[in-house]
């Protein structure tokens, strides 16, 4: 099962490398990371995504803890976050095929970044899920290269995930 | 007050009330030991030059373990550093607090590949509680208290600080901060109230309770409150190989060490109790092999400091996350006496009498060697076990009064230990006698130790038990490969008497009767550093 568990660090030096050694050394497989400061500069926040049974989300979030930069974490519960990642596509698409592109762009709510006689760079922010379905619908018109952020979320409604508490 | 940075860690080693210090210098800390230099001409300090770095690290492992706090190992930067992961991984593996000092490269040198450079924060990573690569000169006072701080409280453990060479010479005002607050550090004490009522009310039930001590007993200093609680509630006790010596081997109460290599009374207490209590112990996979069944018959009580352990390696019915010492008191307050005669009386049905293989004539009988020496030491003598078959032969004949210690590898089996915990643990309380027992398969790991010993007059005793084999691998090739016995064969070792007295140390080989008592006398001498020859047989089994 996945878990999306967001992780406040001390905004230090080595603190990634740390979170990402203890993962693979205890063999908990990452599915995306994404790291990035907060409003406050002393702390940074990671969004993990997780494969794994109850067990093993338990010893992730008690091994986190353990590490001494690690602030907070959390794991969310199903569907009580709000979840978002942002994929940015090149796709090899000829003067014909544009419209077409143009189309689903407009249907997804993708935007084109750039455009020149034989590519189209879209990006699109959007679920998980709603990602992968978006590049099925966009495969047959040739993905030449492709990016994708991994996970952020936050917690829906008044809840914060707060340092000091 | 303006000082460099090499003064102000010394100065901070000192606030840390650290008087020995282990190490092995290079250019890289050279500034350091610069500095080192002035307080030890003070007599405010003492560096003891091991002759290797990862010995230095056991050696520091057996002092902090004997004097129950940090204790310090240094290393240059490069070879230095990386030797010291060995002793790093070790000391983290049984939660010992160490400080590991280590020389870098200077600042602007870092990540160019230069002489004796390597990454030693990245490389010790998995093995640290915590480390620092220090940047800014000013923050040395601040990481040195916060190292101390962090080492030495929860779940203890090593932290490594790596020091660039630019940095160790810069110069900066030197003040000690009191206190150190750490936002993300702060380790749960006491114990949840709610479940130690728990904990108390499920003891008074259980018809067959047990308790399993582990290292994190000695960790808190909680040996006294142990043997009060159980004593109290009239509850037997079994101990990991890390537990051992916290609990007296001649209480009536004792039941042994468990596991894998334990012994029958143990293993049998640990099957047939209702409730089992675990102390400051892990269940590790040697201690019990099969933690998903002992879980669906047994109610499992969990005391750990470190809450990452409590259903790790076995489901805990409660858990209950403190310091052992504190928690037991707790527990010892509320609860009331108790008596378990009968079930005290179904387990000593399995005393074992004890019965060991016989030794062919020129060898001696280790298991019966290690029985007579425990008879012959002082109760509160420190036994340092290596790794192998005379482990197990130390953990389970050794009878360890009040007071005594053992002191081995038990988390990751490092062999070579014994010879530089001893100098270690020796150093740390010079009045107590302290015996290293390994086989020549660890010796030989550690045995340049011995000038460390002889240089600082350090007066350890020395047990090498000789059968010419690394004797657990080979029984292991025995029983699980067909008898194809490869690569244990330790022809071409030198003869370790003549081997001590190259050293000047006086030694004894110990092959018949006389020679044995001749050995065991030299190992009580209370002054003087000694070597024995145990001769033991080439086949003799663990248990």
């Amino acid at each position: 099962m996945k878990h999306t568990i967001s992780v406040l660090v001390e905004n230090h030096s080595g603190v990634l490398s740390r979170i990402s050694g203890l993962f693979s050394r205890r063999g908990f497989n990452i599915e995306s990371l994404a790291v990035g400061p907060t409003h406050d500069p002393s702390v940074s926040r990671i969004t993990i995504v997780a494969d794994g049974d109850e067990h093993t989300v338990e010893q992730i979030e008690k091994q986190l803890n353990k590490l001494i930069e690690v602030i907070k974490v959390k794991t969310f519960a199903k569907d009580e976050f709000l979840a978002r990642e942002l994929m940015v596509v090149k796709l090899s698409v000829s003067a014909a095929k544009r419209s077409e592109v143009m189309t689903i762009a407009e249907i997804t709510g993708a935007k084109v970044m750039d455009i020149t006689l034989s590519t189209m760079t879209l990006e699109l922010c959007a679920t998980y899920a709603d990602l992968c379905r978006f590049e099925e619908v966009i495969e047959p018109y040739g993905i030449v290269e492709m990016v994708r952020t991994g996970t952020v979320a936050i917690e829906k409604g008044s809840e914060v995930l707060n340092p000091k508490k | 007050m303006k000082m460099t940075v090499s003064q102000a860690m010394v100065e901070s080693l000192k606030k840390e009330n650290i008087s020995v210090v282990f190490g092995y210098p290079g250019a890289a800390i050279c500034p350091f030991y610069d500095a080192l230099l002035a307080a030890e001409n003070a007599g405010e300090m003492r560096h003891i030059l091991v002759r290797h770095e990862a010995n230095g690290g056991h050696e520091a492992n057996g002092y902090a373990r004997i004097t129950g706090r940090p204790a310090v190992c240094i290393a240059t930067s490069g070879p230095g550093a990386v030797n010291l992961i060995t002793a790093i991984a070790t000391a983290y593996a049984d939660s010992i607090p160490l400080i590991c000092i280590t020389g870098q490269v200077n600042t602007e040198q870092i990540g160019s590949d230069v002489f004796q450079e390597a990454d030693i924060t990245g490389a010790a990573e998995p093995f640290v509680k915590h480390s620092y690569l220090v940047k800014e000169p000013e923050d040395i006072p601040r990481i040195f208290k916060e190292a101390f701080f962090i080492a030495g409280t929860g779940r203890p453990g090593p932290v490594l600080i790596d020091v660039p060479m630019d940095v160790q010479k810069a110069v900066i005002d030197y003040k000690y901060p009191d206190k150190c607050e750490i936002r993300s550090y702060k380790p749960t004490m006491k114990g949840n109230y709610v479940q130690v009522k728990r904990v108390v009310k499920a003891l008074e039930k259980a018809e067959k309770p047990l308790i399993c001590i582990g290292g994190g007993v000695f960790a808190s200093n909680a040996q006294m409150q142990i043997n009060e609680l159980a004593n109290k509630m009239q509850i037997p006790v079994i101990t990991t190989m890390m537990g051992i010596s916290a609990f007296a081997d001649d209480d009536p109460l004792f039941c042994g060490m468990i596991g894998m290599h334990g012994v029958k009374r143990a293993n049998y207490a640990v099957n047939a109790c209702d409730v089992l209590f675990l102390v400051g112990a892990r269940v590790g996979d040697r201690a019990v092999r099969t933690p998903l069944a002992l879980e669906k018959t047994t109610k499992i009580i969990h005391i750990d400091i470190d809450p990452a352990e409590i259903g790790k390696n076995i489901g805990a019915d409660i858990p209950l996350v403190g310091d052992a010492r504190l928690v037991l008191e707790q527990l010892i307050e509320l609860s009331k006496p108790l008596a378990h005669d009968e079930w005290i009386a179904e387990i000593r049905e399995y005393d074992a009498k004890r019965e060991y293989a016989p030794a062919p004539e020129g060898t001696l009988q280790p298991r019966e060697f290690i029985k007579d020496l425990s008879d012959a030491l002082p109760d509160d003598a420190v036994i340092c076990a290596d790794v192998g078959q005379n482990q197990i032969w130390t953990c389970t004949s050794y009878a360890f009064r009040k007071g005594g210690r053992l002191l081995t590898s038990g988390g990751m089996g490092t062999m070579g230990y014994s010879v530089p915990a001893a100098i270690g643990a020796k150093l740390a309380d010079p009045e107590r006698q302290v015996v290293a027992i390994c086989g020549d398969g660890a010796f030989q790991m550690s045995f340049m130790e011995l000038a460390t010993a002889v240089q600082h007059g350090v007066d350890i005793k020395v047990v090498v038990m000789t059968n010419t084999r690394l004797g657990m691998v080979r029984e292991l090739q025995t029983i699980g490969y067909d008898d194809r016995q490869t690569a244990v064969f330790l022809d071409g070792s030198p003869d370790f008497i003549k081997l001590a007295e190259a050293y000047g140390i006086k030694a004894v080989r110990a092959y018949d009767e006389s020679s044995k008592q001749k050995a065991i006398d030299l190992l009580k001498e209370p002054k003087g550093i000694c070597f024995v020859e145990v001769v033991v047989d080439k086949d003799m089994p663990t248990l």
